[in-house]
């Protein structure tokens, strides 16, 4: 296999072709539509569904039907979209069934803009839809990485019988980068037993999401945390740039993180020692990595793009052990390699930082800012 | 020497389950569950079949038929049956809707599966009402008819009027069977079963989209006894709801079942 210059959007959805996907329904959406035009393309020819759904309401339910007959079945969509899905994807997840979810995000709230963001961290990690369940998130910070992601998605959402989400911003669906494509992966022929298929020779099977008696609803409950359970302790996968003698920690995911690395090389040349950890499961989150380096670094600068999402969690997770500072660019704003070195020199300076909330100092640094550009 | 033979005339299909189902007396949904039931058994149908149930009263269907089932969100059968139908073509695949989940909140889904031509059948229950949640206004209400969220009476002037979905949906080219039939008796009964059969002819043909729309009673929303509400389906609903053939493909025209 050779590396060719591939755009992220049809590198993704090529991928989810060499993985063996069988159906993909979607809507067109900026920046997520090169994705649904590369099946358009491809899946006809191959035998394989494409439909253009009237909605991704109808894309994800779908979707779900798809799902239930134990064929690899996708969608792609971005932040509007994704929003419109949230139905089905609850009653994917309280059905059981695997299916793969791509979020190319966009400036938000409301309708926003087109360019790339990060701001639907919460919607995806926290899950979204209704009710107690628990996706699994990824989040590739390059072309490579997201075409490794797609086919990584489908085993975890056909290993656990769940949603799997992998989300990126703009930049990745639109930008081109060398990368690897799979070979294709031949699509199995037995079907789970589980599936719906045709009661042939067998008992009827019956995929619901509902369980009308509140005992029954608790013990759906009970095994899909259970499950979430096994997935936080298999399937984390994080990425590492020189912390070995980091003292300062720069915490990001996707193009945020992979800014950062670039920052970090800078800072390294200028004798600050800073080192980068990127999540790329968001769920499960790195927790334990997290901890472990909380007692080797001294200070942790977490970089987003949207308004301190993920840095919740990790503030969850490091209990005020040693000091968080923040930096965020948000409403599609990707910040520039410079503006972290900024950041990191000024937390390497910075002898005091104190504030309770990171983000308090950091409003008031990004005002300072916007002025300064305007 | 004398030897009789006893013929069966009448036993539970196949297709159906051995298990008593939850709706209130009077209620038609289950002579409409038991058409379905026995067209996919006369067709040998069952061991292909896929149903997707809605929600709506008959959220439970797939309790009482003996095949792979679904339960679809609100409004979203023919999504689903579309999602399942695309990736399993040689499988039978149907919904079964009541007129709030097809015609008000599923009305995108079931438009354009119709649009497309999805080879699904649908079959579409109206009894002018929201049954499962206790009896609200449904987008086929009769005008002036008291619902608990019309309680003064279904008011054209800011509700509107009743919807005819048979008649939008043969509008469509997609669509290859589309007729309303009545449940309120044996004779209705009888060409409902037969409009049923056909729709899953054209489904088994590959002509495209077809729908059975059945005039069904609810008598307990209603607030009606089970006569009285088999009354008022033939007096007061098929004047709003002419039944007869809307669309009908010339291959099926031709068909004799
Ligand atoms: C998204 C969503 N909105 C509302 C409901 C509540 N709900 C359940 S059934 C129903 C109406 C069902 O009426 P109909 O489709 O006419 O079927 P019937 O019960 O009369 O057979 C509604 C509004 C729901 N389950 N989901
Ligand atoms: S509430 Fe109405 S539609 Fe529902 S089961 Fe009872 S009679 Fe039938």
């Amino acid at each position: 296999m050779v590396k060719e210059f591939l755009k992220g959007n049809h590198a993704f959805a090529e991928a989810a072709i060499r993985a063996g996907v069988e159906a993909f329904y979607g809507y067109p959406i900026t920046p997520s539509t090169e994705f649904l035009e590369h099946m358009a393309r491809r899946l006809p020819s191959l035998g394989r569904a494409f439909v253009q759904a009237e909605s991704e309401v109808a894309a994800i339910n779908m979707v779900y039907g798809a799902a239930c007959t134990g064929k690899r079945v996708m969608t792609a969509s971005s932040s509007p979209g994704v929003s419109l899905m949230m139905e089905g994807i609850s009653y994917i997840a309280g059905t059981e069934v695997p299916a793969v979810i791509v979020n190319i995000m966009r400036g938000g709230p409301g309708l926003g803009n087109i360019a790339p963001s990060q701001g639907d961290y919460y919607q995806m990690v926290k899950g979204g839809g209704h009710g107690d369940y628990f996706p699994i998130v990824l989040a590739p910070a390059s072309v490579q990485e997201g075409i490794d992601s797609i086919a990584l998605a489908f085993d975890l959402a056909e290993k656990y019988r769940s949603i799997v989400h992998v989300i990126v911003d703009g930049n990745m669906g639109q930008m081109m980068e060398p990368a690897e494509l799979p070979p294709m992966r031949e699509i199995p022929k037995e079907v789970p037993d589980w599936a719906v298929a045709g009661a042939k020779g067998r008992d009827a099977n019956i995929l619901t999401s509902i369980y009308i008696a509140p005992e029954d609803e608790e013990v759906t409950n009970l095994r899909l945390l259970k499950r979430w359970k096994e997935i936080e302790k298999n399937e984390v996968l994080f990425d590492e740039y020189l912390v070995d003698d980091a003292e300062i920690l720069v915490i990001g995911f996707g193009t945020a993180g992979r800014v950062a690395s670039s920052a970090i090389r800078d800072a390294r040349e200028e004798g600050i020692k800073a080192g980068l950890l990127r999540p790329i499961t968001l769920a499960p989150f790195p927790s334990q990595r997290l901890v472990e380096l909380t007692k080797q670094v001294k200070r942790i600068l977490v970089v987003e793009m949207n308004s301190g999402m993920m840095l919740d969690d990790i503030m969850k997770i490091v209990q005020g052990e040693i000091p968080i500072e923040f930096y965020g660019r948000m409403g599609g704003v990707t910040p520039l390699p410079d503006e972290i070195l900024g950041e990191i020199k000024r937390v390497a300076a910075n002898k005091e930082p104190g504030a309770e909330d990171p983000r308090d100092e950091w409003i008031s640094r990004l005002e300072q800012l916007i002025s300064g550009e305007k | 020497m004398v030897s009789t033979t006893a013929e069966v005339i009448y036993q539970r299909p196949e297709s159906f389950t051995d298990v008593h189902t939850h709706y209130c007396p009077g209620c038609t949904h289950g002579t409409a569950h038991r058409l379905v039931a026995e067209v996919i058994d006369e067709m040998g149908l069952r061991e292909k079949t896929i149903g997707v149930a809605p929600v709506g009263c008959s959220v439970f269907a797939y309790n009482y038929f003996n095949m792979d089932f679904v339960e679809a969100a609100h409004g979203r059968a023919p999504a689903m049956a579309t999602g399942i139908k695309r990736v399993l073509p040689d499988n039978t695949v149907f919904t079964y809707q009541g007129d709030g989940d097809l015609a008000s909140i599923g009305m995108a889904e079931i438009m354009h599966a119709a649009i497309r031509g999805e080879n699904i059948t649908v079959i579409f229950i109206n009894n002018a009402i929201y049954g499962m949640t206790g009896g609200q206004m449904a987008p086929t209400t009769l005008p002036g008819m008291k619902t608990t969220s019309s309680p003064f009476g279904r008011d054209v002037e800011t509700a509107g009027h009743p919807v005819r979905m048979a008649e939008i949906l043969s509008t469509i080219d997609g669509s290859s069977y589309i007729v309303r039939r009545s449940l309120h008796n044996a004779a209705n009964i009888r060409k409902s079963k037969k409009a049923i059969r056909l729709a899953f002819e054209a489904q088994e043909r590959g002509l495209g989209f077809s729908m059975v729309e059945l005039l069904s009673s609810c008598p307990t929303n209603w607030k009606l006894t089970a006569q009285e509400a088999l009354d008022f389906v033939s007096d007061e609903m098929v004047p709003v709801f002419p039944l007869g053939d809307y669309k009908v493909s010339p291959t099926l025209a031709s068909l004799k079942v």
